[in-house]
């Protein structure tokens, strides 16, 4: 099994934020954690690439096994598991570089060998930011728009040829038309990558994801194909979320 | 607040008085230019480089010092120690700020002074690395303070970028975090340069008092300050040119000084991004 969560919980400090989760995710698709704010599905998805670790007072319980290894093992680096589970945030964050320096910084600190020019076309093509950028290479990442500085930090992520590339509301912060384009974008990106992605808006989880987790008050309520999640959904709760009774 | 523009003011005019009366007898070029410096012997010269060529001496060794050590403290504030730990450490550093700068000069004298020459068996008793030394510690609170400040201000969710393409913490700091916020560790650095070149105290009592040009850090030299109390402690006749010379050294320290704190407080409150 490619990722594999056992009987996970998380808490902050006294507070149970997610319990007891079981959950198996396949290679090569794009998975949608959906749930009301405050349900949880950030922190489970944090927990994946142990960004939880940087939260004061976090604590993890239970098993996530990445390709056979519990990442919360022993002997496990979470630096180098992170260069092989990537992430998209909330707001777009590039570094104060240019956007040639955002590409190759990952990769160029983990020890990357090959050459960069071809990287960093290989990476700005998979995020379809090319055309806009390509004669303004060693401009600052600043100087691009919102949208264009959400692709750029998922070509950065794309740069690092990771497994899998987890997004936490990656357009939340961004226009319709935006938004469209990275959704387009993470479309392409299935097969040559497994996506994780959370987003408080259920449309968006229908357009892109091919299995849909529904998540409520830190439990997992129902995973299955995004098809059956937003047509026949097996729980009462899930089907009062995906037709707006609450949420 | 109508008091301290007082202050100002009159302190102001007594140095353009004085300072006037000081230029109506030797030219402001011979002043500015002129590298000798003995006002107490005759024939007199009064060639203020060689004081600031002292004053740059303590400058550029207390930064050379203090700078390194201050990032590095203030990195481990920010990224390394506890929440806990931090709590503690703040305030025992800034306690350095409150030692009596005489106390800091007893201090290079008869604690680092011997150190440094049981490295250097030449270095006189008198010299511009214990000054500097010395005046590093007392600029390293004011470094690491602002620099812890302004890494903190570093938005969390670019480092978090950062760790999320498989950096190290020590990757994160120097590649990301350090360059973040260079125009406000400049700040830092310049307010810090702008205390350095007015202390007095210390480097009076470690440094000497022999007006030397170049920088000179294993010889006795004498600051811009370290002249001023010189010629304040009575070796010089009330109203006499000597006495009218610590003037002028007074008021091209005051616009030096001024100059520092003017681009550092510029630098400090610079609205705005983290840097690009």
């Amino acid at each position: 099994m490619f990722i594999e969560i056992k009987n996970l919980d998380i808490f902050y400090g006294q507070k149970k934020a997610v319990k007891n989760i079981n959950l198996k995710v396949k290679k090569g698709l794009v998975t949608a954690m959906i749930g009301p704010s405050g349900c949880g599905k950030s922190t489970l998805l944090r927990s994946l690439n142990r960004m939880n670790d940087f939260i004061p007072g976090a604590r993890v319980e239970g098993e996530v096994n990445f390709l056979g290894k519990n990442i919360y093992g022993k002997n496990i680096d979470p630096v180098e598991l992170r260069s092989k589970i990537g992430m998209v945030f909330q707001k777009p964050n590039p570094f104060p570089k240019s956007i040639y320096n955002n590409i190759i910084w990952g990769p160029k600190i983990n020890g990357y060998e090959g050459d960069f020019d071809e990287l960093v076309e290989e990476a700005l093509k998979g995020a379809a930011l090319w055309d806009e950028v390509k004669d303004r290479l060693h401009e600052s990442a600043f100087a691009l728009s919102g949208g264009q500085q959400q692709r750029l930090c998922i070509a950065r992520a794309v740069a690092m040829k990771p497994e899998v590339i987890l997004m936490d509301e990656p357009c939340s912060a961004l226009d319709p038309k935006s938004t469209l384009r990275v959704e387009k974008l993470i479309n392409d990106l299935k097969g040559k990558f497994s996506v994780i992605i959370v987003t408080h808006n259920m449309q968006q989880a229908a357009r892109v994801s091919d299995e849909t987790c529904f998540m409520y008050e830190g439990e997992l309520i129902e995973h299955d194909k995004t098809e059956t999640i937003f047509t026949k959904p097996a729980h009462k709760k899930t089907e009062d979320y995906i037709t707006g009774r609450f949420g | 607040m109508a008091v301290t523009l007082l202050t100002t003011v009159t302190v102001i005019a007594m140095l353009a008085k004085e300072s006037f009366v000081f230029f109506s007898e030797v030219s402001i070029v011979d002043f500015l230019m002129g590298t000798e410096w003995h006002p107490l012997l005759v024939p007199q010269s009064f060639g203020v480089l060689p004081l600031v060529f002292g004053t740059m001496t303590i400058v550029i060794g207390s930064v050379l010092i203090a700078l390194p050590c201050g990032l590095m403290v203030a990195v481990y504030l920010s990224e390394y120690t506890s929440a806990k730990g931090r709590k503690f450490l703040k305030p025992s550093l800034e306690i350095l700020a409150g030692i009596p700068t005489i106390v800091y000069g007893y201090f290079a004298l008869t604690f680092i002074t011997p150190i440094i020459k049981s490295i250097y068996p030449d270095a006189e008793v008198f010299n511009g690395l214990s000054g500097s030394i010395v005046v590093a510690v007392m600029i390293l609170p004011m470094i690491s303070s602002l620099c812890d400040d302004a890494f903190r201000s570093v938005p969390s969710h670019l480092k978090q970028g950062a760790f999320a393409v498989g950096a190290n913490t020590f990757e994160v700091v120097s590649q990301i975090l350090i360059p973040a916020s260079k125009t406000r560790i400049g700040a830092a650095v310049i307010l810090a340069v702008s205390r350095a070149i007015g202390e007095t105290m210390a480097v009076t009592l470690a440094a000497g008092a022999t007006p030397k040009m170049g920088l000179q850090f294993l010889e006795s030299i004498q600051t811009m300050t370290a002249y001023i109390v010189q010629v304040s402690l009575g070796d010089t006749p009330q109203g006499g040119i000597e006495y009218q010379s610590s003037f002028a050294v007074g008021a091209l320290l005051f616009l030096m000084t001024l100059v520092m704190n003017l681009i550092g407080h510029q630098l400090v409150f610079k609205k705005g991004k983290y840097d690009s």
